[in-house]
């Protein structure tokens, strides 16, 4: 058993190394490749848990993740990308030096945070369940703090990872939920690339601080 | 569970499939109306049927309440929506393709919302809710104007960031569950996890609420979570307006409600009240303060908006059948009245061609009629009697003295404010010379007078049977 607990953790930090490798990466296509791979670890996460848990549905759930967010949708978005000629490099609002250091502090905070609160939980999702609030924030603070339009896409689509590792950690969380959030993260793609595209449409980039000079009212 | 209950969900959801693949607007628009008004009888038929729980599906005292506001508003919007989506369409502000889809999106959120409201399982709230939102990010966007898409951008990432902490939060509030009542469905059913409050895992359900709290006060519209509610409503369309305001911060509401009901019914979690007390009245004073520098109609009412979800917010937090009882009463006249202004707004702003404050004027010389119905809207949303906001007003802040006398001032300011800043504008909308633009409007008045009748009969008597189920609703709140 004490292997299922190693696995399971060190997949977990894997997916978290490969948040603050998100965060720190400045050019557009890096960002889709780190994203892909930490979709692919989830897959594995997801699928070792359906191994240990005895849940073969979450086979479906790990097989989404690897299909869809470790393949598809990068591809997607890595068209569009060159569709719209922005293989750029990426404007960040904060500099990388104090992301990371913000970064540690979230990761600190869910960890206290978590650990103090779960001490009923099952002892396997009480540590999943607080990397998984960590990979949450790091997905927050990635939306934060950079103005791209696809790479706030990337942001909240990793702020899902996150949201499913911690779903199936959840031992026995029905699979009405983890087909949910697959859907949602379809739809959620389907109306992302509607936007990414009308912006396109009207300002000619797709960089976020183009829309802000309509904010608040208009004189 | 009853079949008729299946009916609030299937015809939406029917009605939807069906209104993608037909053309032309005056069909769609018509069959959008008479399926919101088929799901408004499925509405009512919930009084008929035995309150029961399965578990997926919940029917008690408090979500009846929800739906039949909901739905009914649902089908006034509808007929709204039809002589107001005629005339964008002769003004060329959307294509007849995008109609389509509108109408299709309309029926679809109507469904999402019912899900919501229906569901038992907290997972299926969860899905309900974000389907609804996602529906309704995209029915902002609809002109495709760059302050449309500005708008749905932030609400897309304000509203997705406060999902994901509510589905956090759903996944704790399994947790909770889950060494009590064991794996799988009964720890998602919100009957089962409340009956067993007491022995829930109190420190989950601490963090989970908190989670809950931020996601769906996101929703609802709460400062300073607020950001996304005025852009989304000033650039929809209007009937979208009407029923963001009027419905979906009534279904995040609804959610964040179940979550309270469970903390309140553990002894040991933390006491819900405090907090949604002082969100409350935050949203309630900023919102007031802000309306004072509104230069755009639609924005106006959305930070209008915001304060009576603040005041609404204020009374579930005070807690109590009498504090309840006066929320839920202010929630159904808030409804309403809200969606009745923006009724009028969207005839208005047609009629003079802007949104503008400024470039609104004289009003009662160029349109009377739209004039006596916009500032008939103002008056009762700004809690004048005999209207019945001012009655559930009234009624939340006598609760407040009588209980929590030191804290009374704080709303009675933030109304006060509110009062005078939504007269200050109205007046020079309504009076004053008439200048320029204005163009004849074909609207179709009954949505807007059958809402206000409603507020106007409810401000002077209630019928003792509607009082008797709001009060079993409201004792069951907590």
């Amino acid at each position: 058993m004490n292997s299922a607990y190693d696995v399971s953790h060190f997949l977990a930090g894997l997916m978290l190394v490969a948040s603050f490798a998100l965060l720190y990466q400045d050019r557009i296509l890096a960002v889709l490749r780190t994203f892909a791979v930490q979709a692919i670890i989830l897959a594995l996460a997801v699928a070792w848990e359906a191994w240990v848990q005895d849940r073969p549905h979450l086979f479906i759930t790990a097989g989404l993740a690897f299909g869809l967010k470790g393949f598809v949708i990068p591809m997607a978005l890595h068209r569009m990308i060159f569709r719209l000629g922005i293989h750029r490099e990426v404007e960040q609002v904060v500099g990388v030096g104090l992301t990371m250091l913000f970064g540690l502090g979230l990761v600190a905070l869910s960890l206290s945070l978590t650990l103090k609160a779960t001490t009923g939980a099952p002892s396997l999702a009480r540590e999943g369940l607080a990397i998984a609030l960590a990979i949450i924030l790091l997905g927050l603070l990635m939306m934060i703090t950079r103005r791209n339009a696809v790479t706030q896409i990337i942001g909240f689509m990793s702020i899902e990872n996150g949201l499913i590792l911690g779903a199936t950690g959840a031992r026995g969380m029905p699979l009405v939920v983890e087909i949910s959030v697959a859907f949602s993260v379809l739809i959620a793609l389907f109306v992302f690339a509607v936007f990414v595209f009308r912006i396109r449409e009207r300002f000619d980039t797709v960089d976020v601080a183009a829309l802000e000079s309509v904010r608040g009212d208009r004189q | 569970m009853s079949p008729g209950v299946y009916a609030l969900i299937a015809i939406p959801f029917a009605a939807a499939a069906i209104l993608v693949v037909l053309p032309g607007y005056r069909l769609t628009a018509a069959l959008n109306v008479l399926a919101s008004f088929l799901t408004f009888l499925a509405g009512l038929n919930l009084l008929r049927i035995e309150p029961g729980a399965d578990p997926y599906l919940i029917v008690d005292d408090v979500n009846i309440v929800f739906i039949i506001l909901n739905t009914l508003v649902g089908f006034t919007a509808a007929w709204f929506s039809a002589s107001y989506i005629g005339h964008e369409i002769e003004t060329g502000r959307v294509t007849a393709l995008s109609v389509r889809f509108y109408h299709a999106m309309y029926q679809a959120m109507i469904g999402a919302m019912n899900v919501a409201l229906l569901s038992n399982n907290i997972g299926l709230l969860w899905v309900g809710l974000e389907l609804a939102t996602l529906i309704t990010v995209v029915m902002v966007g609809l002109y495709r104007t760059p302050e449309a898409i500005e708008a749905a951008w932030k609400y897309f990432i304000l509203g997705s960031v406060g999902i994901s902490l509510a589905f956090f939060g759903t996944i704790l509030a399994y947790l909770a569950g889950q060494a009590t009542l064991g794996d799988g469905l009964p720890a998602m059913s919100w009957t089962l996890l409340h009956a067993n409050a007491g022995k829930l895992d109190v420190a989950l359900l601490n963090l989970a609420f908190v989670f809950l709290l931020v996601g769906y006060g996101t929703k609802v519209g709460l400062a300073p979570l607020h950001a996304w509610l005025p852009d989304a409503h000033s650039e929809g369309p209007t009937p979208i307006s009407a029923v963001l305001s009027g419905l979906l911060l009534n279904v995040a509401l609804y959610a964040l409600l179940r979550f309270k009901m469970l903390i309140a019914a553990n002894p040991l979690a933390m006491r819900p009240g405090p907090i949604l007390i002082v969100m409350g009245l935050v949203s309630l004073i900023f919102a007031a303060f802000m309306l004072y520098q509104r230069r755009d109609i639609k924005r106006l009412f959305a930070y209008s908006s915001i304060e009576h979800m603040g005041l609404i917010t204020f009374a579930f937090g005070m807690g109590g059948p009498l504090a309840n009882f006066a929320g839920l009463l202010h929630m159904t006249m808030h409804s309403l009245t809200k969606s009745a202004i923006f009724f009028a707004v969207g005839h208005v702003a047609q009629a003079k061609g802007t949104q503008r404050i400024a470039d609104i004027n004289g009003l009662s010389i160029t349109h009377p009629a739209l004039a006596i119905g916009l500032g008939a809207g103002v008056l009762a949303i700004a809690g004048l009697p005999p209207f019945g906001i001012f009655m559930s007003e009234f009624l939340i802040l006598t609760t407040t003295f009588a209980r929590e006398p030191w804290l009374a001032p704080l709303p009675a300011f933030g109304l006060v404010l509110a009062f005078g800043a939504l007269l200050l504008r109205m007046q020079g909308m309504l009076f004053g010379a008439a200048g320029g633009a204005s163009h004849t409007v074909k609207a179709s008045p009954f949505p807007f007078a059958f809402h206000l009748v409603l507020v106007l009969i409810a401000g002077l008597y209630l019928p003792g049977s509607l009082v008797n189920w709001f009060e079993r609703a409201a004792e069951f709140l907590g």
